[in-house]
């Protein structure tokens, strides 16, 4: 079907997967209402089954777009591979929650069914942000995810920590918020359009068509984006929002949210300005320095594996972000595949943090590591799996993914990049390895308790452990998958403002 | 070639990848169902093999003169370095994964008696499967890469099964010797793998030894290098001198581990990789005669060990050791079909003669478990007369025992005296000399195989029984354990007809065998060994008709298989005649004979000469050079990377002023950055 965005049934197709959540989202709000009268247990299965079914139905409409023909290209929704290719992610990483939110209320006897509605809205939320080409929807996308967010941060109100960690990703959020705002104010005001393929016209491939307001709303724009993707010094909301927050949201955090917020820096930067690639390349450069030497500095000393792992997140930003500054199709789809490996890894490794603190999450020092291997070897074997590959061994996703990134970098002759990166991961396996190395090759303590892994985790930990190492296998296939998103989203008059070889 | 389409070739490997899936899956969460891993384990081995046959019976109708290669994915496109995931099935590569399927599953069903009672049940079929799985990703391979894979796999596979009953201090050291010793030999694979892409440009099998005739140059130095790095990685794997240590140490493992890891299948990697790489060994003279040295001495040296072992696994362990020196020679010597047709025939007899032994262990230990005896089921001279309540394991060994000393017309006497003589064949050209010896050598060795035998089969069946109060306790191996040791027998038998040298087939009485193959094997594999062959052919010359001291290949066949005939019968009537006691009462070995029972004191040399220096070695390096300056300054660098990362999350107050200031601080640097431009 052709989209040219002339009637308003047009945006009703367009946005199928979204429009699939939206609904799914308020008949689930009716179904908790109306059962929480009649019983006091936590929330209904049933509604965990319901919200996995939208998901599902959500990643068929999404499939479906592949079908749409994109007949006006400045159209403010994109159809191209690279918004199917996140679309998948966003739903993958919330179909991976689902298991472990349902344990946590389980665990914690909570009974807050509008989690779920909130994990629909947030996902709604990241289609929007990466998925569209307006600023002012891209905006919107970032705060319905956000606010959804700020709410499931906060879902355990009698946890102290969670009440804190809540507030002050809030405050911290509308204040970069704030900033994000402005820079869209500043470039409209500069180029009189929030269009990202129109600012591309007016700032031209050279960027000769921009002023001072551009520039300064780029800026803008770029610290909003960088808040959001944690990269230092950007990053100080991140320890303490990962650590406080319940860890299967942590989780999908660190995760989805991330990886919208990543996917849309990068559709903003490359599709709208990359005229200004001089400009910005410099910043991005300089992000990812000090992101992937600082994040993995104060990963090191960390003893709590929950702390630690939040750390090694906004590491991983940095990697992305080295991605990102290679601005090539090479750099993008190294970059996607890299976001595939990054979201399956660490939504597993948060998913064991969970099982191995459990209730009240008391225990997440190293020394809970200790023996896990025997004492609960399907969670021992699947956390090695992910530690192994966020610290980047082959056979891997994480190997091939960091590999992929080195390679577009080294072609647009970022070399300091390249030997850092190669650098910091290296101090990177001391802090993954230690964790490894507690569960394989220390007793378990005497009183150690057993790790109670439901079936759904448990799926939930085989799944990504099997699709990481799945990747790892046959990363020829994947890679070219992500080419192709990548291609889509670069066609080559864009690009021509990149110079590179 | 005619038109042979391979038959399902990827699920030969995949099946055995899946028994390890549902077996892991089992062991993991439902460790005491046994049901599912006693049908799936042998299962899926079973019917990788059925897979197999089809393959092969299609083949053997179609000539093939060239591999055929399937790629399944593009693994590794880096750059000019394109590596497929593909599997080779040709003549050599089928034979192999016949060996590894058909005997593996044998294996496998007498598993199914023989660890019956083991709480460890699924994760021990588990990683046997992984390692059938594995095992067939190196013989299926279709380049090095994936070679390497499997080359690690089956490594992997054999130290989690050596330390398979890792509670036991002892049993887990073996398994950590033999994963070190091993790493040595992968060390020179991966070297030769690196020396190999630098210089061709490829790594697939067909594109490497295409080109390797043209692109070195014979006798070249590069060309001994990369052969001698794979030799080095063959030594390791097959156990030879001096890295053979681990091997006889591995038999820590469960009984039918050993005689499928490390008799039948794994430790022969070393032999098919030197037949894989004939071409380039071929081209090689120096590496070739270092190979038919090293061969022929493991050969000697081990068989001297075994002489005098008391402990039954152990002397198999120093047979296997030894044969897998023949087999070396074999492929050392250029006689690539003799050395893959050895190690066909060993697969059978010395599988046959580990789960032999085993089924001897099983019931032993199970005996003095009943009497509570604190003996060792191991020790030979616990046993004695067991013919009477074992007959028919009895029997199986007896045939196993007579088909590895060379006794006509078992399976043994063809393969080994093909070995024997193509030594002899070979000695011409510029190592004549050596040649010569080494024949010498083998012929030495395969006499006291004879005797280690006999001497065996003597102290574990024949004469009374010593085994004390437990001696009422030992019975017959089930059913389920002694149909495959009858299988095999039969294997061990008719074996070697297939391949029939030519001089022997001509000759009366010994070529008397009813449905006889004249070197059948030989012409199997010529189109896989044909270039190797040609370069052997065009430098050096014909293979010779007689030996260095006269006499054809009919007549040394003739001699040998008279000695072996006339020292087991010495042997049985000899050691029938001495009076033996339970070990408990025996006093040690004195003189020589402690010498060979402390294994020439290897272990300790080598403790001595190289891991007590290289420890103490570090310890000095680690006390005066690393702590005193290294460690310094590394300890600086990394209390300077700790201090950083503990100053930097020291800025992690809490406190939102402070986040909100570095937000603003990092707008700043940006706006500047932008502004400033």
């Amino acid at each position: 079907m052709e989209i040219n965005f002339a009637s308003q049934l047009d945006y009703f197709w367009v946005l199928a997967p979204e429009v699939v959540l939206s609904i799914f989202a308020l008949v689930i709000l009716m179904v908790d209402v109306f059962q929480r009268g009649e019983t006091q247990e936590p929330a209904r299965l049933s509604i965990a089954w319901l919200t996995a079914i939208g998901l599902l139905a959500a990643a068929a409409a999404n499939t479906w777009l592949l079908t749409l023909q994109d007949a006006a290209p400045a159209g403010p929704i994109a159809i191209d591979g690279f918004r199917v290719f996140t679309n998948y992610l966003f739903l993958g990483a919330a179909l991976l929650f689902l298991p472990l939110s349902w344990r946590y209320l389980t665990d914690e006897r909570m009974r807050h069914g509008e989690l779920f509605v909130l994990l629909l809205l947030a996902t709604v939320g990241m289609m929007f942000f990466a998925g569209t080409r307006d600023l002012m929807l891209i905006f919107l996308g970032l705060e319905l995810m956000s606010v959804a967010v700020y709410v499931m941060t906060g879902l355990n109100r009698r946890d102290r920590r969670s009440a804190e960690a809540a507030l002050k990703y809030f405050l911290l959020g509308a204040f970069s918020s704030a900033f994000f705002l402005f820079g869209i104010a500043l470039v409209y005001g500069g180029t009189g359009s929030v269009n990202l393929a129109v600012i591309h016209e007016v700032v031209g491939v050279d960027g000769a068509g921009a002023n001072l307001l551009v520039n300064a709303g780029m800026a803008l724009l770029a610290v909003g984006f960088a808040f959001k993707v944690a990269a230092i010094p950007f990053h100080m909301w991140t320890p303490d929002a990962y650590e406080g927050a319940p860890a299967p949201v942590t989780a999908f955090m660190a995760a989805a949210v991330k990886a919208a917020a990543f996917a849309a820096f990068l559709r903003v930067f490359l599709t709208g300005f990359p005229g200004l690639y001089e400009t910005w390349g410099l910043i991005m450069f300089w992000l990812a320095l000090a992101t992937m030497i600082g994040a993995n500095l104060m990963a090191l000393p960390q003893d709590s594996v929950k702390r630690m792992l939040a750390y090694s997140s906004i590491a991983h930003a940095g990697y992305l972000l080295v991605a990102l500054t290679a601005a090539s199709v090479l750099g993008v789809a190294a970059f996607l595949y890299y976001l595939l490996a990054y979201t399956l890894m660490t939504m597993g490794a948060f998913a064991v943090v969970y099982m191995v603190a459990h209730r009240h999450e008391l225990r997440l020092g190293l020394s809970e590591y200790s023996g896990l291997g025997w004492r609960a070897p399907l969670v021992g074997i699947t956390m090695t799996v992910f530690l192994l590959s966020l610290a980047g061994v082959p056979p891997t996703g994480g190997f091939w993914g960091k590999f992929a990134i080195l390679r577009a970098i080294i072609e647009r002759g970022g070399i300091e990049l390249a030997v850092v990166l190669v650098l910091t991961s290296l101090v990177s396996y001391y802090y993954y390895l230690r964790v490894a190395w507690y569960m394989w090759f220390r007793e378990a303590h005497a009183g150690a308790s057993p790790i109670p892994v439901s079936r759904g985790v448990s799926a939930v930990l085989v799944a990504s452990a099997a699709a990481v190492v799945l990747i790892g296998i046959f990363p020829a296939w994947f890679l070219g998958m992500a080419e192709a998103g990548a291609a889509a989203l670069m066609q080559a008059p864009m690009m021509s403002g990149i110079a590179g070889p | 070639m005619e038109n042979f389409e391979p038959t399902l070739l990827g699920l030969i490997v995949l099946l055995p990848l899946v028994g390890f899936l549902i077996n892991g899956a089992v062991a993991l969460f439902t460790p005491g169902n046994k049901g599912v891993s006693t049908w799936v384990g042998p299962g899926v081995v079973g019917l990788a093999f059925l897979i197999a046959v089809v393959n092969f019976i299609g083949m053997f109708g179609a000539e093939l003169t060239a591999p055929i290669v399937r790629s399944y994915w593009s693994w590794m496109p880096v750059g000019d370095l394109q590596v497929d995931a593909a599997l080779q099935l040709d003549q050599l590569s089928i034979l192999m994964t016949l060996i590894v399927t058909g005997v593996g599953f044998l294996i496998h069903v007498f598993s199914v008696g023989y660890m019956k009672g083991d709480p460890g049940y699924a994760r021990y079929f588990a990683f046997l499967n992984l390692f059938v799985f594995f095992m067939l990703t190196l013989v299926l391979g279709a380049n090095f890469p994936v070679l390497f894979v499997g080359w690690e796999g089956v490594g992997l596979c054999s130290y989690l099964l050596i330390g398979f009953w890792f509670r036991d201090r002892e049993k887990a050291d073996a398994g950590k010797k033999a994963f070190i010793v091993n790493r040595i030999g992968d060390f020179g694979l991966l070297i030769a793998m690196f020396m190999i892409f630098a210089h061709v440009g490829t790594l697939d099998f067909v594109g490497v030894f295409a080109a390797a005739p043209e692109t070195f140059v014979y006798g070249g130095a590069v060309v001994t290098a990369i052969a001698l790095f794979l030799f080095l990685g063959a030594v390791g794997k097959s156990a030879q001198i001096p890295l053979y240590v681990w091997l006889p140490d591995a038999m820590a493992g469960p009984t039918p581990v050993s005689a499928l890891i490390h008799a039948a299948t794994m430790v022969t990697a070393g032999v098919y990789l030197i037949a894989r790489s004939s071409v380039l060994f071929a081209l090689s003279p120096t590496a070739m005669m270092t190979v038919a040295i090293v061969g022929a001495v493991t050969a000697l040296f081990a068989a001297t060990i075994g002489l005098v072992q008391t402990d039954i696994k152990k002397v198999l362990a120093y047979s296997t050791v030894s044969q897998l020196g023949f087999m070396v020679v074999g492929v050392g010597v250029g006689a690539y079909a003799a050395g893959i047709f050895h190690l066909m025939t060993h697969a059978f007899f010395k599988a046959l003669l580990f789960m032999g032994a085993g089924a001897v262990i099983h019931a032993m230990h199970h005996a003095f478990h009943e009497t509570h005896q604190d003996w060792d089921a191991q020790d030979m001279r616990n046993m004695g007369g067991l013919k009477r309540f074992m007959p028919k394991t009895w029997i199986f060994m007896w045939i196993g025992t007579l088909a590895i000393a060379g006794v006509w017309p078992l399976a043994g006497f063809f393969s080994k005296d093909e070995i024997i003589w193509m030594a002899a064949a070979h000695a011409q050209g510029p190592f004549e000399v050596v040649f010569t010896l080494v024949w010498v050598i083998l012929f030495i060795a395969a006499m006291l195989t004879a005797f280690y035998m006999t001497r065996l089969m003597i102290l574990t069946f024949h004469g009374e029984n010593r085994s004390g109060p437990g001696g009422r306790h030992i019975h017959e191996a089930p059913a389920v354990m002694w149909v495959p040791l009858a299988i095999l027998a039969v294997l061990s038998i008719v074996g070697g007809w297939i391949n029939i040298p030519r001089p022997i087939s001509a000759t009366p009485i010994l070529g008397w065998i009813p449905p006889w193959h004249t070197e059948w094997l030989h012409y199997w594999l010529a189109p896989v060994t044909a270039t190797a062959d040609n370069v052997f052919r065009t430098r050096v010359g014909e293979l010779l008709e007689v030996g260095p001291f006269g006499g054809g290949e009919a007549f040394w066949a003739a001699v040998a298989f008279m000695i072996a005939m006339v020292i087991i019968a010495l042997t049985t009537v000899w050691l029938g005649k001495q009076e033996r006691k339970p070990a408990v009462e025996t006093p040690p070995y004195r003189g020589f004979a402690k010498v060979l029972y402390d294994k020439w004191y290897v272990d300790e040399i080598y403790d001595a000469v190289i891991v007590r220096p290289v420890v103490n070695g570090s310890r000095a390096l680690w006390r005066y050079v690393d702590d005193g300056i290294v460690d310094r300054a590394a300890n600086g660098v990394g209390s300077l990377a700790r201090g950083l990362g503990w100053l930097g999350s020291r800025l992690q107050t809490g406190n939102l002023n402070v986040y909100a200031l570095a937000i603003v601080a990092g707008a700043l640097l940006i706006l500047l950055t932008v502004v400033g431009l």
